[in-house]
């Protein structure tokens, strides 16, 4: 059983500056949870806290209902992967693999067993001679794991182990992780500031920044209902457009923006929500891939808007349209995601159709989902 | 095309009569020992610029290792030296871990202290030295003139090695410490071997502190059977005659171990210098 506990764990800096604020978190069994946050979020600190290379402040942290506050990293049961790799350049990969084994006096042929098989589940077994230097970036990663596994801990943690691998590698190592976790169904947490590593491979994502957790959920709840704007904002690329506007109480709830040029009406779903925000601000929010072409699909649901298109960015499969609101003064810029071969053109006028099925709305106070 | 050719060629002969130059400069008092070691007794003052003179004699070397305790003064200096190297890299070794890795009361101010003490001439230390050894009653001890020998060549030694450890990235010992290794273990086993080019330069810069010393020992060190090389070298000049010989043929012999050691070491030597200055 390898659960990871958190309760209202601080961290403070001298002098009083706190970068993790009270987090409390239950990292189930066997379950993979991303930590996901821009720099400076708290969690690397938040994963080093848990790892014991970093002293808390205060609260509690319990591996397996144990809690390991003043257990030194040794003695927590846990393995770590680090962002730089961290192998021992005087040693060679079996070496590496093998140092933490080494160190808990485990028989020599149960050692060579089990670094034989972690580098089998790796295929780096013809690397096993070799010094670090002479390993790729990739290569490097693999030993960093099979030090880890061989292990056997009750917990992983991943300090952004694929930011220094360049693009191609990083989404064979990112399947690469996601399938050991099959394979040997440990409890795995892994922080990254990549969306897309969050998304693709956390059981759970925990969505933090400023040192506070925004959200804890799947991945497709985070992606379908975010809490609140930053998390809206964080998760999905194109990022989210987002415009502020005034509910109207008439006949029909709409929103609309400041200068009237644009107006939507409201979904039924939303409409008992929004009325108590009626003639107030609040934040609008729409993903690209919920503005369309008229090509794309015909509901009752899309909502005609006539846009200037600034820019146009084919990726292959896909194409992002950037615009801004035809006869509005407002000078915000917005994505939409159309398929890559649609007509378009720049600088001339075009009526996209936003799906009013799919709008999220954010109190502007707070920011917290509406 | 053919001009910049010549500039070229005649840049590239002023480089090299240059360093030749002072190579020359460098080396030719070196090999002036060595030829006045091998000169017959009534020629030690010739004025002769020749490096191998005629009629050269190993007399000096013979009357050095048969009729005088040479051999004892080398045992004596090479212990001494040996005992300040091995003092100066474990102390160094640790003291500089400390000063790189962990924050502490007073660690700008011990950095700032170790440095100041460089500042100052070995000459003006001589005295409350001497006074320090005789209250401590180590004049006349190997123990005195190590002591010594160890406090100087600590300051530089610990700062080349705090340096050196700053270099290396604290994930290593971080790894070793999830690993199942204490903090003391995480140093002597992942982050010692690494640092093996700054041991080598504070080893080096120790053993030749001690090795090549003499105002300090002239005053520590007065029983004869205590003296070290330096002390032996300078008794062969006395107040009526020197005799250059035997100085010569001593002066040579004491260079060889440091020259050796250098040459032997000089791959960690470079590399020690230059790994570092840049983050690979």
């Amino acid at each position: 059983m390898g659960s990871v506990k958190l309760e209202n764990v601080r961290k403070t800096f001298d002098p009083n500056i706190t970068v993790v604020h009270d987090v409390n978190l239950l990292i189930e069994d066997k379950e993979f949870v991303v930590l996901v946050g821009p720099s400076g979020c708290g969690k690397s600190t938040t994963l080093r806290m848990i790892a014991g290379l970093e002293e808390i402040t205060s609260g509690n942290i319990s591996i397996d209902n144990v809690v390991v506050n003043d257990i030194p990293p040794k003695d927590r049961d846990i393995a770590m992967v680090f962002q730089n790799y961290a192998l021992y350049p005087h040693m060679n990969v079996f070496e590496n693999m093998a140092f933490g084994l080494k160190l808990r006096k485990y028989e020599k042929a149960e050692i060579q067993k089990r670094v034989n098989k972690a580098a089998g589940i790796l295929g780096i077994s013809q690397l096993l001679d070799r010094r670090p230097k002479a390993l790729s970036g990739g290569q490097r990663q693999r030993v960093a794991l099979g030090r880890a596994i061989v292990r056997q801990p009750k917990v992983f943690l991943f300090d952004e182990p694929l930011s220094n691998l360049d693009a191609n590698l990083r989404v064979q190592m990112r399947t690469e992780i996601s399938r050991l976790h099959h394979q040997i169904e440990t409890t795995m947490i892994y922080v990254t500031h990549d969306q897309v590593e969050a998304m693709s491979m956390g059981d759970r994502i925990v969505v933090m920044k400023d040192g506070y957790i925004y959200q804890v959920d799947t991945p497709l709840n985070i992606y379908n209902f975010p809490a609140n704007k930053f998390v809206a904002s964080f998760i999905g690329s194109p990022t989210m457009n987002f415009m502020l506007g005034k509910v109207q109480n008439g006949e029909m709830h709409s929103f609309a923006i400041a200068d009237n040029s644009f107006s939507l009406p409201l979904p039924e779903s939303l409409k008992s929500k929004l009325s108590q925000f009626a003639g107030q601000e609040v934040i609008l929010g729409i993903r690209p891939e919920h503005i369309h072409t008229i090509q794309q699909s015909q509901s009752p649901t899309l909502v005609s808007v006539n846009v200037d298109i600034e820019v146009l960015e084919t990726v292959g499969n896909e194409m992002f349209v950037y615009f801004s609101l035809q006869n509005s003064k407002s000078k915000d810029h917005f994505v939409a995601r159309v398929p890559p071969d649609t007509r378009l053109k720049v600088g001339s006028p075009f009526s996209l159709y936003i799906d009013t099925s799919k709008l999220h709305f954010f109190d502007k106070a707070t920011e917290k989902s509406i | 095309m053919k001009r910049f050719k010549l500039k070229n060629k005649l840049a590239r002969f002023a480089t090299h009569a240059i360093l030749i130059l002072f190579t020359i400069i460098a080396v030719y008092p070196v090999l002036q020992v060595v030829t006045i070691s091998l000169r017959q007794a009534d020629r030690l003052l010739s004025t002769s610029l020749e490096i191998i003179p005629d009629n050269a004699t190993l007399n000096a070397y013979v009357e050095l290792f048969t009729n005088r305790p040479f051999l004892l003064w080398t045992a004596n200096s090479a212990f001494v030296s040996f005992v300040v190297t091995l003092t100066g890299v474990v102390l160094a070794s640790m003291a500089g871990y400390a000063f790189s890795r962990f924050n502490f009361l007073g660690k700008k101010f011990g950095l700032l202290s170790l440095l100041v003490t460089q500042m100052f001439p070995a000459t003006m230390l001589l005295l409350p030295l001497y006074i320090m050894m005789i209250y401590l009653g180590l004049i006349n001890t190997y123990i005195g003139i190590i002591v010594v020998y160890s406090a100087t060549a600590l300051p530089f030694c610990v700062w080349t090695m705090k340096g050196y450890y700053d270099t290396i990235p604290f994930s290593l010992e971080e790894a070793a410490r999830i690993d199942g290794c204490n903090q003391f273990q995480a140093f002597y086993k992942i982050i010692l071997p690494l640092a093996a080019p700054a041991l080598v330069i504070t080893g080096l810069f120790s053993f030749m502190a001690a090795w090549s010393e003499y105002i300090v020992a002239a005053q520590v060190l007065q029983d004869t059977k205590l003296w070290t090389l330096p002390l032996g070298l300078k008794s062969f000049e006395s107040n009526m005659t020197t005799e250059w010989g035997l100085y010569g043929a001593a002066s040579f012999i004491v260079m060889i171990p440091v020259v050796a050691l250098f040459l032997l070491l000089s791959r960690w030597l470079v590399s020690g210098l230059t790994l570092g200055s840049v983050k690979g």
